[in-house]
């Protein structure tokens, strides 16, 4: 049978894979080893595949890993409380309510979830590794500045090939707890409060309202559940549970594991002498 | 996502029975797809005694059309003294869209109704009048995808009317449970030959 002869030799040939640039992660202060390096895309300018693939229109929709979300996290007299929604949309379909949005890194650092879920999972669990190589290479746990900031480096050293993450770094180290806000661009920020994804404004608006320092423990929970709760109703792209966690002097604990944000929603209406219909 | 028939999002949904028929919808208002402002938005109109008009689409020019259609009824009214017959409003309504060919009135509308045998008659439109009549069920809006999955698979003949209401409202909240842009609450209206049944449905309000 004659069959048209197609190049297929890249298939076999990895090194032809990522000539372009040097792995990303082999330019940070550590060293994994034998980490595998990514693949790159075999075509003449790998790290703007994703960008031309956009442009070119021949696949709409293809490279928008992006999915609705809404996630928070503020620093109180009583460490850090981290909250997420569990919704995964894609388009307007929502693929999923129980996703889990709060990455456990390990047992003093937690990272959060929005973007898209492949980029984010991948890299925290990544940084997970990372970390754990440094406790052994230095006796000692990484501090939440660092460790925030390898993640950082990886998004720098990724910049416009088409990453997409909105994520948070909370833990506890030596100095206390601290917050900070990493994302795809190379940002990060060192803050009290922060929130990431589609429902953040409706979140932010609950949580500045409802803010201060000297929360309790309890009240802190109930704010970060608050605020997710509000963000799930008024945005489309966010719902299905809550989940809270609290950061403290012993690591974290998962305070609430998933609560249905429609019984929230009418136990607030109730409190409120509604009856949640409106 | 994208694009003006997604902007406001909406589901909307017929089904026939034995000598009834049902037309539900949810009651989300939103704007700029994803920012839901409202849980009470009216999307299924009242036409005549036996005939209700669900309206899907851009949420502007649903009110328009609502007040359109309602305008040519009541003028038909007076002028023939008689009530307008379902299949005679679908035709209407087909005529009334394709008026627009070059500037359409962003909408899809589904009519529901008893006709003068007590028989449902039910049919849908694409925003440009093309009719599509169906024994079983018609769909419209954001969620129409997940509706077909639904109603295809829980829709069986010759239901009365308290089974008719059960399947309706459960088709609703399930397709809307899986579709950002729709939900937040329902509405069903199961039309007999002697009584219209109206219920107000508790959905997922996320």
């Amino acid at each position: 049978m004659a069959m048209a002869a197609i190049d297929t030799s890249f298939l076999n040939d990895s090194s032809g894979l990522a000539k372009e640039e040097a792995p990303a992660h082999s330019q940070m202060g550590l060293r994994l080893g034998d980490l595998q390096t990514l693949a790159m895309a075999p075509v003449a300018s790998p790290s703007t595949f994703c960008v031309d693939m956009k442009a070119s229109g021949e696949a709409p929709g293809l490279m928008d890993f992006k999915h609705g979300t809404t996630t928070l996290g503020f620093v109180f007299q009583g460490g850090i409380i981290i909250a997420v929604d569990s919704r995964a949309s894609m388009g307007s379909y929502i693929g999923s309510q129980t996703v889990k949005k709060v990455i456990e890194i390990n047992d003093f650092l937690l990272g959060t979830m929005a973007g898209g879920a492949a980029d984010c999972s991948y890299w925290e669990r990544h940084l997970a590794q990372m970390c754990r190589m440094y406790e052994l290479r230095h006796k000692e746990r990484i501090s939440v500045a660092a460790a925030s900031k390898l993640l950082c480096n990886i998004f720098f050293n990724y910049r416009g090939r088409g990453l997409s993450c909105g994520t948070m770094v909370a833990g506890w180290d030596k100095h206390g707890p601290s917050l900070y806000m990493v994302d795809d661009r190379g940002d990060r920020f060192k803050g009290q409060r922060f929130s990431v994804g589609s429902g953040s404004t409706f979140a932010y608006g609950v949580l500045d309202t409802g803010y201060k320092y000297d929360l309790s423990v309890e009240d802190a929970v109930e704010l970060g559940r608050r605020a997710i709760y509000h963000a799930t109703h008024r945005d489309g792209a966010s719902g299905g549970v809550v989940r809270v966690y609290h950061v403290h002097e012993k690591g974290w604990t998962k305070v609430i594991a998933g609560e249905d944000v429609n019984e929230l929603h009418y136990m607030y209406a109730a409190q409120k002498g509604m009856t949640g219909i409106e | 996502m994208s694009g003006i028939m997604n902007y406001n999002g909406s589901a909307i949904v017929a089904m026939a029975g034995e000598k009834c028929v049902a037309i539900a919808a949810d009651t989300r208002y939103g704007i700029r797809e994803l920012q839901t402002v409202s849980c009470q938005r009216q999307k299924i109109f009242q036409l005549t005694n036996k005939t209700f008009v669900g309206l899907a689409g851009l949420a502007t020019d649903v009110q328009t059309m609502a007040s359109k259609l309602e305008f040519s009824l009541k003028l038909f009214e007076l002028r023939e003294e008689r009530v307008m017959q379902p299949k005679t409003i679908g035709n209407m309504i087909s005529h009334t869209l394709y008026q627009s060919r070059f500037g359409p009135w962003l909408t899809e509308p589904v009519v529901a109704g008893l006709d003068s045998a007590g028989d449902p008659f039910m049919c849908a439109f694409d925003f440009i009048g093309a009719m599509s009549q169906a024994k079983d069920f018609v769909v419209s809006g954001t969620s129409s995808e997940q509706l077909f999955g639904v109603c295809e698979s829980f829709w069986r003949p010759n239901m009365d009317k308290d089974e008719l209401f059960e399947t309706i409202s459960q088709c609703l909240l399930s397709a809307v449970d899986r579709d950002c842009l729709a939900g937040w609450g329902g509405v069903v209206h199961v039309i007999t030959e002697d009584q219209i049944i109206t219920k107000r449905l508790k959905g997922r309000m996320d």
